[in-house]
């Protein structure tokens, strides 16, 4: 369930984009009237106030919060106001433009996002960067990643329920067969989890787990340094437990672990409109504590207060 | 009276001459028959009981010729998607010598048309065409193929030339080694051919006959027989597909070559047959209607014939 709340009555694009406009004139700028619009309209909304925007202001709304605002509010701004398969396509180019944290960002974008949505995705970068996703992916990387990350960024997933129990068995057995040989990029181990459904793959890996004794990622846990190692943990929770996988992610970025600085500002804006309240229920158990709570605690001014807005604290 | 010649021609070729039949045999009078069964050695058998029994290995074949027509209809009037999903799954379950036919489907048909297929796919068969694809395919083809009908190439004209350069370079490289590592297996290899745009290979294609002195798939023999295929058909379809034509047309061509002839002119008669037409007088110095109508018989060939000439 998504933690965006919208007013009941939501106001004409016009009237949005007018006030939004005002934020910006004269000294200063009101960042106050900024979240309280943009933080509270879904993405088909905020589609229609940035057209409106540019109607009646010869500007793209997001040229004008790039020049008012800065720092992490102004990038939470101009993420999450972004129609979500364009932020896909920005933020998987920029992540093919960095090293090797940005892998994380492909494989989140590849295995959290829908079959469909995925697909927007590519549209999308066609529109914007006039070559594909996938060209990019192959190009900036290498290797067992590339062999991992294309497969993903390519997947047109079939979205049904149905499992097949007997190839759920005997393809949790060709996993593990693999692993144990510490095969761990082999051609199987890259067909079964680029290639299978979700429904799929999570019957095969609890198959693993009964035949098994132990929950896959158990088993690959081998070398603690092995970053490839790492990135297929971490696909494989991304696909069959993504409010898990983001959780852990802005744990790690609340407590500021690790170098994904930029996550917190990720996860909230593409997850707002999506399952941000399952994760916040995620990171509750985990953590004893809201999120809420932790991002208080943690970040401060108008970062924290659209961050707060956009996981839902407080009225619409 | 049993025309015998006329007789064996209606059954030579691709499809069935229906009038003839209708003319020959069914005006026939049991004589004619008698004749027609001792004549045709190989459509029928001498049983040692004294009488010509049909050759069962015949009939089927026959089969096959009759069910010509109609599979050509169904295919034509199908929708474009479901067309191109139920093409790829009859190559999977043909085999490694159908394996050209998803090939040609994933790299002829526009970015949207194979989105659109794959789509179909999943309605289909509750699967993806991914997932079938790397299910099915064990050999050193399968990475080539799973990325081909993955692809979603950016259709745009914009290209990079240093790129294309170094990619040039890169596949001429592979090439001439291939006798150390099969170019259809090296990972830049199957980057550069399931990944780049249309536009960006032309250019590419073009370094590379300046770089190694050959047209691309002139230095491809069939024993890569996979990678020519996907060469050609992302560099010269036309040419391509009026190759399959003329080997669906070959006399001794094997039963899923002659498919070729249904599946190119129904899958391309909305989208290039003007092109593959003038493609194919150039390479084979016939039209291509004159061929189908001196291969191809009664309402099966009238049927290709209509589809090709439409707009003439």
């Amino acid at each position: 369930m998504a933690s965006l709340k919208v007013p009941a009555s939501v106001p004409p694009p016009q009237e949005d984009a007018e006030q939004l406009n005002k934020a910006f004139k004269g000294w200063g700028t009101n960042e106050g009237l900024i979240i309280s619009i943009l933080a509270h309209r879904n993405a088909a909304q905020r589609n229609l106030i940035r057209q409106v925007y540019a109607e009646a202001y010869g500007q793209d709304l997001l040229k004008d919060l790039d020049k008012e605002l800065s720092n992490d509010f102004e990038r939470v701004v101009l993420v999450w106001t972004l129609d979500p398969a364009e932020r896909d396509a920005y933020l998987a180019n920029e992540a093919t433009k960095r090293f090797t944290s940005s892998n994380w960002v492909l494989m989140e974008i590849a295995c959290s996002r829908s079959s469909h949505d995925l697909f927007k995705v590519r549209q999308a970068y066609h529109a914007r960067y006039k070559k594909s996703l996938e060209e990019d992916v192959a190009y900036h990387t290498t290797g067992d990643f590339r062999k991992l990350l294309v497969p993903l960024v390519s997947a047109f997933r079939y979205e049904g329920d149905e499992v097949n129990t007997m190839l759920a068995k005997s393809e949790a057995k060709i996993l593990h067969e693999k692993i144990s040989d510490k095969a761990y990029s082999d051609d199987e181990i890259i067909r079964i989890l680029t290639t299978r459904s979700k429904a799929q793959l999570n019957a095969t890996l609890n198959h693993y787990n009964n035949a098994f004794g132990n929950a896959i990622n158990k088993n690959l846990k081998e070398d603690a340094d092995n970053e490839f190692l790492k990135l297929l943990r971490a696909t494989i929770k991304c696909l069959t437990y993504p409010e898990k996988y983001f959780e852990k992610l802005l744990r790690l970025a609340i407590k500021k672990i690790g170098t994904d600085e930029w996550a917190l500002t990720r996860v909230v804006a593409t997850r707002a409109e999506v399952d941000m309240e399952r994760i916040k229920e995620e990171y509750r158990r985990r953590n004893s504590v809201t999120l809420d709570h932790d991002i208080a605690g943690e970040t401060a001014g108008d970062y924290e207060r659209m961050l707060l807005a956009l996981i839902g604290h407080g009225d619409a | 009276m049993a025309d015998l010649e006329a007789l064996a021609k209606a059954f030579t070729g691709l499809g069935i001459d229906e009038k003839s039949l209708i003319e020959n045999l069914g005006k026939s009078h049991p004589e004619h028959r008698a004749l027609f069964r001792k004549r045709t050695p190989h459509f029928f058998i001498e049983d040692e009981r004294s009488f010509e029994r049909w050759n069962d290995h015949c009939v089927r074949l026959l089969k096959h010729e009759f069910v010509r027509f109609k599979n050509a209809l169904v295919l034509w009037a199908m929708h474009p998607w479901e067309r191109d999903a139920r093409l790829v799954k009859e190559a999977l379950k043909k085999g490694p010598q159908s394996y050209g036919v998803i090939v040609e489907i994933a790299c002829t048909r526009s970015s949207e048309e194979l989105l659109g297929a794959r789509k179909a796919y999943h309605s289909l068969f509750d699967q993806s065409i991914e997932e079938d694809v790397a299910t099915h395919i064990h050999g050193s083809e399968r990475k080539l193929l799973v990325a081909l009908v993955s692809a979603y190439r950016y259709e745009g004209p914009k290209v990079k030339e240093d790129a294309a350069k170094s990619e040039a370079k890169i596949l001429s490289n592979s090439i001439k080694n291939g006798h150390k590592k099969n170019p259809i297996e090296d990972e830049e290899v199957i980057r550069i051919l399931s990944t780049r745009s249309r536009a960006h290979l032309k250019l590419v294609y073009k370094h590379y006959k300046e770089v190694s002195g050959n047209i691309i798939h002139e230095d491809l023999d069939d024993s890569d027989l996979i990678m020519k295929e996907t060469v050609e058909c992302l560099c010269s379809p036309h040419a391509y597909f009026s190759k399959v034509l003329d080997e669906a047309m070959g006399s001794d061509s094997h039963k899923n070559t002659k498919k070729g002839l249904t599946r190119v002119i129904v899958t391309r008669a909305d989208v290039d047959m003007k092109e593959i037409k003038e493609e194919y007088m150039n390479l084979f110095g016939v039209s291509l209607s004159k061929k189908i109508e001196e291969k191809a018989n009664g309402n099966y060939r009238d049927f290709l014939v209509t589809l090709i000439t439409r707009d003439n």
